[in-house]
């Protein structure tokens, strides 16, 4: 007992300082690809309208004509500050405008990632038991639809259907104005609402949820249900499986304690890959929904060119990747021994 | 060393259309077959535009947001252009994209996926950490900083998606190139001092090669999907050019008057990225045998 738990703080040590040339390269790639690629922020912005003098002024106060290995460290230095300097669109510190809209974006990755673990694990479980059959061949056809649906049109599709012409659901956004938001907590409206006691509250926040975590969620238990189903089939034929069967244990026994249990490790080490996705998906979804998260700002900093508005998003997306990442590393090695060692 | 090439490939082609053939008639066969028929069709439509589009894709010949009907197969959009002679010849920008973008992964990810798994030790560790920066960070974000810094146009946009897709070449040849390495006829090969470049060349190249064509139809699909997103949010190609993904961005903000002009560049995307999925799935069955273990053991050993 001692010697696997030290092996786990083992692991979870090796994995955090593993983290620290994977956050440099991030940062490094995010620096090349912004600052040294062909193509300059002040150019981008000013455009040919600009006037050759202005632009030389703003380079030289943005430090743009300094060695690149100065321009580097200030990089790091104004990055791990929070100095991302001041959205273009808004007038207000890039760091500012990202803090106040994490929390949107991670309310629907966690409800979209609910949506999607339900439908998915529960039809790739489905299928997986019902190999070749007709049940299965119609889970794929849904799971390659899904996967495959350009998730901008599926929210539109929804919005349309959902919101306007049946009248359902709100058309967008996270709130409705007749109402005033519950005091802020975590910045998830749903939860402060409910820690704020305030039933109302709770049900328009969720009424605004449940379209967006529908699209997301819908296309991501594509993903869900090809790996649950092909680990289902995986597990169901193992030998262990065959030998809880000769042992006469029921059928249904022999599924929830034997198969399943093995065949969804494999699926929670995956979930952590989906998250890449998921926040692909996201900045699409909150543009349909106009849902005020971190990727309808990044869709208005692209609309109006605001480049250290993009360059902020980029670099705070990339770190908190690397974290999420970290902690279901962590997870898994907590789940599954095997990879600690 | 053109020699070794050519030798592995005729061997390695003539062995994957014998393992189709013979699976072909499955159910894998069948989507196979499908999806391939749709991917020739969607091709076919490219390379004909001219003959086939009603309408010229960029003039006004019509009142804006017609509905589907008479002439207008597909009605009109907010510009008063022909939605189905957009669709016609906005089916190049896709494949053009895939062809160009999945070229690039290609070229990038596999030798470097051949130098990690052959090398292993700390380059591999090396490279492995930088491919797998890459892969944890949302693809759409990252081909969106690219492509807001290099620009519109087909090669900028295929780069950009590109460099999102090499880690996926990279891992999956490299995992392959590390198990194969192990297998006892490449250490024979190795013991008996076969050179490095033969080694790969003869015995791991074409083992890997088979898992090129599934990886490469999954990524198709999700090329496609990028370059809509891209060009949803503004940074696909530049105006002008028909493209389902920009037709989709310049009329989504009227999708409850004229759904019409958003739907129907939609739907080509979702057929032709299903049909991709089909052929890589379809592929994968066949060609990956511990999927098909089961079946031998139970069937035909026709």
């Amino acid at each position: 007992m001692g010697g696997s738990t030290a092996s786990l703080r083992a692991y979870v040590i090796t994995r955090v300082i593993l983290m620290v040339p994977m956050l440099v390269l991030l940062l490094t790639f995010t620096f090349i690809i912004l600052r040294v690629a062909p193509g300059d922020p002040v150019s981008t912005i000013y455009g040919e309208r600009g006037n050759p003098q202005v632009i030389d002024r703003i380079k030289t106060e943005l430090g743009l004509y300094d060695p690149l290995y100065v321009q580097y460290f200030r990089y790091l230095h104004d990055v791990f500050t929070g100095h991302m300097g001041t959205s273009i669109l808004t007038q207000r510190p890039v760091i500012d405008e990202i803090s106040s809209r994490m929390p949107a974006t991670i309310e629907l990755t966690l409800s979209s990632m609910l949506v999607a673990s339900v439908l998915g694990i529960g039809l790739g479980t489905f299928a997986g038991t019902r190999r070749d059959r007709l049940p299965d061949f119609g889970t794929r056809l849904y799971g390659a639809l899904a996967y495959n649906i350009p998730i901008f049109w599926f929210g539109l599709i929804l919005k349309l259907v959902f919101a306007v012409w049946l009248g359902w659901l709100p058309v967008s956004g996270r709130f409705s104005p007749r109402l005033s938001t519950p005091p802020t907590v975590t910045g998830l409206y749903t939860i402060d609402s409910l820690l704020a006691l305030n039933l109302p509250a709770f049900a328009d926040a969720v009424a605004h949820l449940i379209l967006p975590s529908l699209t997301l969620g819908i296309v991501l238990s594509g993903f869900f249900v090809r790996i649950t189903r092909v680990n289902v089939i995986h597990a169901m034929g193992s030998d262990y499986v065959e030998a809880a069967r000769s042992r006469g244990i029921s059928e249904r026994s022999v599924f929830f304690r034997h198969g399943l249990k093995n065949a969804l490790v494999p699926v929670i080490t995956t979930m952590g890959l989906t998250f890449a996705l998921l926040f692909s998906g996201a900045i699409l979804t909150e543009t349909v929904f106009s849902f005020e998260g971190m990727g309808r700002f990044v869709y208005l900093a692209i609309s109006y060119r605001d480049y250290p508005a993009i360059q902020g998003a980029v670099v705070y997306y990339g770190i908190l990747m690397v974290i999420i990442s970290l902690a279901i590393d962590i997870l898994n090695a907590f789940v599954d021994p095997r990879i600690r060692y | 060393m053109a020699g070794w090439f050519a030798r592995g490939r005729t061997s390695l082609v003539g062995r994957l259309i014998g393992t189709f053939l013979r699976q072909s008639r499955s159910l894998a066969g069948v989507l196979v077959w499908v999806g391939i028929a749709v991917v020739l069709v969607i091709i076919v439509m490219a390379i004909l535009a001219p003959f086939l589009a009603p309408f010229d894709p960029n003039t006004k010949v019509a009142d804006p947001e017609v509905p589907p009907g008479g002439p207008f197969v597909m009605g009109t959009d907010r510009g008063g252009q022909d939605v189905l002679s957009r669709i016609i010849w906005g089916s190049r920008v896709p494949l053009a994209i895939i062809a160009v973008a999945t070229t690039i992964s290609l070229a990038l990810g596999l030798p470097l996926g051949l130098l990690s798994g052959f090398a292993g030790g700390r380059l591999d560790r090396t490279i492995l950490l930088v491919m797998d920066s890459i892969y944890a960070f949302p693809g759409l974000l990252l081909a969106i900083a690219i492509a807001a810094v290099i620009g519109r146009g087909v090669l900028n946009v295929s780069f950009a998606i590109a460099v999102v897709y090499i880690p996926t070449y990279f891992r999956v040849i490299r995992n392959h190139v590390a198990s194969v390495k192990e297998e006892p006829y490449v250490e024979a090969a190795i013991a008996l001092g076969m050179s490095r470049r033969r080694v790969i060349g003869r015995y791991i190249l074409p083992n890997v090669a088979q898992s090129i064509p599934v990886i490469f139809s999954v990524n198709a699909a999700d090329a496609v999907l990028t370059e809509a997103g891209l060009a949803v949010l503004g940074l696909g190609l530049p105006p002008g050019i028909p493209d389902w993904g920009f037709d989709i961005s310049l009329n989504w903000q009227r999708f409850d008057a004229s759904w019409w002009a958003t739907f129907f560049p939609g739907l080509f995307i979702l057929i032709l990225t299903t049909a991709l999925t089909f052929v890589g799935e379809g592929l994968n069955d066949i060609l990956n045998p511990l999927l098909r273990k089961r079946e031998t053991k139970v069937g035909a050993e026709a």
